[in-house]
């Protein structure tokens, strides 16, 4: 596909979500109290996003992951929240 | 246009969606052994569920034409426990020779613990002992990279697993690829919100070929969408890609991975 083809197929559906992004990093500077690691993790992977570096996506996904590499010693829950805790 | 749905969990899937699969030009479906959305209270439990995946789920779907077959285990989600893992493991011998059985699946991690490594190993033995090709769900978000890195340290350590006989589920971009490097399948879901959506599961398409990669849906209990595939295709065609590039990802790869499964066969033309 050409560059204007991939833009007259994707660029409105990418301008809403991006607006929705900036919708919502505002939401969470109106809110009140502390925020937490995930609107960190999130700032740090919007970074990504700038200058044309290629593969966005995929460091997008990796400041997002637990960059750790031994098992856990237990699950203590069943669910996941789309950011590591990183210990502090 | 014909496709396989090579993960769904139809058991939580009204008969409507049956029809509307069908009607898009489904002709078979699998669906590995999951979690309920709640945890079992007993072997006993589980022992209904592989009923219902080898004699009942069967039925509903040969009503609308389409061949049903099921993949069996403990999921990750229940496996922290692992003398009850045990139990389970144990029920599954005798439905493995039922005729839609397929092989040991979706087993793999979800919040990467030791206990849940060990459910792992076991289930892998399990399907070396007899045999069986591999279904492998990766961790959710945070945890899919380093659970994608375990389960693939788990799968080189044991010298009976042929990498071409397991396919690693739920890959995204930060993923792929390490899969695909082991020899590995990678299938690709097509989830709302979590997961990939069509137009990120074509651009790793367009990154990374079409060899040994499928797509699915994985339709479950949650909001997912049993149509996923056949929308995924339209999106290729819309984006240029020809009638056999995309029949070749929706039909004949998951066709070719799972006929290593002597079990796998489509219904007559």
């Amino acid at each position: 596909m050409t560059r204007e083809q991939v833009l007259d197929l994707y660029f409105l559906d990418a301008r809403g979500k991006l607006i929705e992004i900036a919708a919502f990093l505002d939401r969470v500077e109106r809110a009140t109290g502390k925020e937490d690691f995930r609107a960190k993790a999130f700032r740090k992977a919007v970074r990504e996003l700038g200058g044309k570096k290629p593969q966005r996506a995929e460091k997008v996904l990796r400041v997002l992951s637990d960059p750790t590499t031994k098992p856990i010693p237990a699950a203590t829950t069943k669910a996941a929240c789309g950011a590591w805790p990183r210990p502090t | 246009m014909k496709y396989i749905e090579p993960h769904a969990h139809m058991v939580s899937r009204v008969t409507d969606d049956y029809q509307r699969m069908a009607l898009a030009g489904c002709e078979a479906i699998c669906e590995p052994a999951f979690w309920a959305g709640f945890d079992r209270s007993s072997p006993a439990g589980f022992y209904d569920y592989f009923c219902q995946l080898t004699e009942h789920e069967p039925k509903r779907a040969a009503k609308f034409g389409i061949a049903h077959f099921s993949w069996l285990c403990i999921n990750p989600k229940e496996a922290e426990d692992v003398e009850f893992a045990k139990d389970v493991i144990a029920l599954i011998p005798q439905f493995i020779n039922r005729s839609n059985v397929l092989g040991i699946g979706e087993i793999g991690l979800n919040k990467n613990s030791r206990n849940e490594m060990k459910v792992l190993e076991m289930h892998v033995d399990l399907a070396a002992r007899y045999n069986q090709l591999i279904l492998v769900h990766t961790p959710h978000l945070e945890d899919k990279l380093k659970g994608t890195r375990l389960i693939l340290d788990v799968m080189k350590s044991d010298k009976r697993i042929k990498p071409e006989r397991v396919i690693i589920d739920h890959v995204e971009e930060h993923t792929v690829k390490l899969v695909l490097d082991r020899g590995h399948w990678a299938g690709m879901t097509l989830y709302p919100e979590t997961k990939c959506t069509p137009a990120r599961a074509i651009d790793i398409l367009d990154t990374y070929g079409h060899e040994r990669l499928w797509m699915n849906s994985a339709c479950d209990w949650g909001i997912s969408d049993p149509l996923a595939v056949p929308k995924t295709a339209l999106e290729m065609k819309r984006r240029g890609h020809r009638a056999a590039a995309i029949e070749r990802v929706i039909f004949h790869n998951p066709r070719k991975f799972l006929a290593q499964s002597p079990k796998f066969k489509l219904p007559a033309a």
